[in-house]
């Protein structure tokens, strides 16, 4: 049998993280009532006019500068006509002449290595609505809520030649775009999308194949499945003739795991592009320019390399801090305030991760203040607060804006030195307890334990657990 | 056709009219079609908020073609209007003829708005595009429509342009307040000593028609401005472009108007291709779908550089002849139209008249410059010279 090779170009959508929509002043949050975040604008009603979020530019920007691509510094607007009920106006407004960024390049890693991976443009367009359907009324509503949402679509050049290239593809764009704050890039939420391009050759060859496209993929694992299958199904057709390949768009049923050929009409037609005249050609200046560049973010790979040489991390430790820019911040303003590398990284990676998992959140969703973690950890190297006590105050960091210290003292979780209390309360656990205090002495190491657990209880957890452990011997062998 | 808010609400108030370009919220707003009969918007014309904060009361609606298309209006779902004599008119003319209006404001693409002014021996501005907000305002060819005003009197046409002038942050095209502020009435101007007539433009208007111009070149002469004819032959150029332009922006711009969201739903149909197409077939005239026809077939991928993208280049050779223009003369003198009076057989005998009669309006619609109908003709100038050009217009009103 002949070897092949698969070769994929990707179109991936992704939602940006504004505040409001592209063209007008509704909100671009993910959910909400069906059509609560709409306005005559959004709905395509006669008489509105489009305005430009201008902080779509600058993530528009930001997204161009992160995958290293040159940035259009006059990009305009264009209209693209289709007729579908999920599109208000009977048409998108998207980049099709100039789009914000062209000719980039992306770094990606698998088993075979380093590749570079080049990304033909970037564009800016809204989103569409969604369309419910009532399969027990047999009706379809549609839900303008995501309408106008702004997003970015990423064009890769066909590059890619294997899912694993892909998935790491997909990886990278989501890690350097999540850290630039460019789109929290939710596959489950749909705010990163993906279409794949995918055609087969016989290796060497320098002809492509026949190419299909699948829409809106929004899961890793059904993006390798449906490379998989339509990777084969390409070769079938080439080896054993089984269908005639076309090009055409198909739809991935993830439950069948087959892909299905979409009715023409779907897919067919001329979208009749235009420039929008009522959008003016953007023009981005030096100072424009200059200020998102600025604004970029250190890329995760260099900050790795910076916690394991400079600071002297481990790889495992840089390694899933770097995962989420949240985390990155968190440990870089908790090591500024304490000055200890490692304690920071160990709270954020065991005690931070523990309260996120706990609440069920992703590393991203951290969202406590970095330096008030490091006040806590002063607290707890300066012996002032004890391990128990101080994940209790971390605890109240996520729900609420506090000062670790004054937490502390106002809940008694300081701990204390003073003798005198600590005996007294050593004296009362050891005269109720004569039992564990004749095992100890009978070489029952254990029952030692018992007796400092009750101890460190009745201090509610407030004693250097090295000064008590000393006390409770000598008052046990007086 | 006439549709009145309330006869006498006010009889000291200065009366305005809307052509059914323009949305309010009061009135329906059907921009004389089926398709929108009965639709009410949710919110108002920047236009028409000025018009009410500088103390004018909106009269009501007047009818127009529909999406303002046609010769005069004679395409509007409701009907045409005539005048006393039984030849064609604009509503909007009427209406501020038989009764206290000031004026009438609306919006304009295909120049109907100002052969209706022409027609009726009224005075009319179609400002620089950007100076006058289209928020608000229902689109048919979003690079060059602009919204227009007419009154029976220079000084009432003036008065009316100075209250809706102004930048909108609602609109991404509007200019800024310093650049609008230049058409008020007490903006400093400097007078217009030279004009030119376009030769081959007045030349190709019929006889009585051409007595009007000569009659406005007189009355200028003789307050010693300068008259001379230049060459034509590029400006005549923008009517096939203005038309493809304004063809395949109305295209685009009507694609809304799909029977799913508001406005006419055919009863007639099993799945949602035949109820965009069913609601737009009942819903839309002849002349509007042979628009839609010529604007998509021009948007198409086949025709987009040839039709379309050769359209924006004779743009900017339009513009760029103007400019050149407008170094030796103040202004550009030319007819509205080609006749002084048109009946229905007219339009019945050619249906594509208004884009033949487009010859005339192109020129100031593509490039966007400002315009003033007195006299029954057309005097374009350069951007914010309409102070300077309602001088001449008062000149050519006195006679």
């Amino acid at each position: 049998m002949a070897k092949y090779e698969t070769v994929i170009g990707l179109e991936v959508h992704i939602e940006l993280a504004t505040n409001s929509k592209i063209f007008c002043s509704c909100s671009a949050k993910f959910g909400g009532e069906q059509n609560d975040h709409v306005c005559p604008a959004c709905c395509g009603m006669p008489g509105m006019l489009p305005v430009v979020n201008k902080r779509v530019v600058d993530l528009g920007m930001t997204a161009g500068m992160m995958l290293n691509c040159d940035i259009n510094r006059v990009t305009t607007f264009d209209k693209k006509s289709y007729y579908y009920p999920d599109l208000p106006a009977a048409y998108q407004t998207t980049q099709w002449f100039a789009p914000v960024a062209v000719n980039g390049k992306v770094r990606i890693e698998t088993s075979k290595g380093e590749k570079f991976i080049r990304i033909k443009q970037i564009h800016m367009e809204e989103d569409a609505g969604k369309l419910v359907h009532d399969d027990w009324t047999d009706t379809t509503l549609v839900d303008f809520n995501r309408t106008s949402v702004p997003l970015i679509e990423i064009v890769s050049q066909p590059d890619l030649n294997s899912a694993e290239e892909v998935v790491a593809y997909l990886e990278q764009l989501r890690s350097l775009l999540r850290f630039a704050k460019v789109s929290e890039c939710r596959m489950e939420q749909g705010s990163m999308r993906c279409d794949v391009n995918l055609s087969v050759r016989p290796e060497g060859s320098d002809k492509l194949g026949v190419r299909t496209e699948m829409k809106n993929m929004n899961s890793i694992s059904a993006i390798e499945r449906a490379i998989a299958y339509e990777t084969a199904r390409h070769i079938d057709a080439i080896e054993n003739g089984t269908e005639e390949l076309v090009q055409e768009t198909r739809r991935w049923d993830d439950i069948k795991g087959m892909s299905f050929a979409m009715r023409n009409k779907e897919t067919a037609g001329d979208y009749r592009y235009f420039p929008d005249p009522n959008v003016m050609p953007v023009c981005i200046d030096d100072e424009w320019f200059e200020r998102i560049k600025k604004s970029l973010p250190e890329l995760p790979s260099v900050k790795k390399d910076r916690y394991i040489d400079e600071l002297g991390l481990s790889e495992y430790d840089a390694d899933i801090l770097t995962q989420s820019r949240a985390l990155c911040d968190c440990f870089e303003e908790a090591y500024a305030v304490s000055g200890l590398v490692k304690e920071s990284a160990n709270w954020i990676i065991s005690n931070c991760m523990n309260v996120l998992n706990r609440k069920q959140l992703t590393a991203d969703m951290l969202n406590i203040d970095g330096k008030a973690l490091g006040k806590l950890i002063l607290l707890v190297a300066d012996g002032k607060v004890g391990h128990a006590n101080a994940k209790k105050i971390l605890e109240a960091m996520f729900d609420e804006d506090i000062d670790p210290e004054a937490y502390a003292n106002e809940n008694g979780y300081i701990v204390s030195n003073d003798t005198g209390k600590i005996e007294g309360v050593i004296r009362a656990v050891v005269a109720a307890d004569p039992k564990s205090v004749a095992d100890y002495k009978g070489g029952k190491e254990k029952a030692l334990m018992a007796l400092f657990g009750k101890c460190m209880k009745e201090l509610k957890g407030n004693c250097d657990p090295q000064v008590l452990r000393e006390l409770l011997i000598k008052i046990i062998n007086e | 056709m006439k549709l009145y808010l309330d006869e006498n609400k006010n009889a000291a108030a200065r009366k305005v009219v809307l052509n059914d370009m323009m949305l309010t919220t009061e009135l329906s707003t059907t921009a004389g079609s089926k398709m929108l009969e009965g639709y009410k918007s949710l919110f108002e014309a920047e236009a028409v908020t000025r018009l009410k904060a500088a103390g004018f009361e909106i009269a009501g609606k007047s009818n127009v073609g529909e999406l303002s298309l046609g010769l005069l209006g004679e395409t509007s779902y409701f009907g045409a209007v005539t005048d006393d004599k039984g030849n064609l008119a604009l509503a909007a003319n009427e209406i501020v003829k038989t009764t206290d209006a000031v004026g009438a404001v609306g919006l304009d693409a295909n120049g109907s708005f100002l052969r209706g002014a022409a027609l009726s021996d009224q005075v009319a501005i179609k400002p620089t595009y950007g100076t006058v907000s289209r928020f608000g305002t229902v689109s048919v060819a979003c690079s060059g429509e602009t919204v227009c005003v007419s009154a029976k009197s220079v000084a009432d046409a003036q008065s009316l342009l100075c209250a809706i002038a102004g930048h909108d942050d609602k609109d991404g095209t509007s200019l800024s307040d310093s650049e609008c502020q230049r058409l008020c009435a007490d903006a400093p101007r400097e007078s217009i000593k030279k004009i030119a007539v376009a030769k081959s433009l007045a030349l190709s208007a019929d006889e009585a028609t051409r007595a009007k111009i000569h009659a406005v070149v007189d009355a200028l002469k003789a307050k010693g401005i300068e008259v001379e004819p230049i060459d034509d032959s590029v400006l005549i150029a923008a009517k096939t472009a203005w038309n493809a332009l304004m063809c395949a922006e109305l295209c685009n711009n009507v694609s809304k108007y799909d029977g799913v969201k508001y406005g006419y739903r055919t009863k007639n149909y099993t799945n949602i291709d035949e109820l965009y197409t069913n609601s737009r077939t009942e819903a839309f005239g002849e002349l509007l779908k042979t628009a839609i026809l010529f604007g998509s077939e021009a948007l198409s991928t086949e025709n987009y550089m040839p039709v379309y993208d050769k359209s924006l280049r004779v743009r900017r050779v339009i513009c760029e002849r103007f400019a050149e223009i407008f170094k030796d003369y103040g202004a550009v003198l030319m007819p509205v139209c080609s006749k002084t009076a048109y009946t229905e057989k007219d339009v019945a005998d050619n249906k594509y008249i208004s884009f033949d009669e487009a010859s005339y309006i192109a020129p100031a619609y593509i490039s966007g410059l400002p315009a003033v109908v007195v006299g029954g003709v057309l005097l374009v100038g350069a951007a914010f010279s309409e102070n300077a050009l309602l001088e001449l217009a008062k000149i050519a009103e006195e006679g």
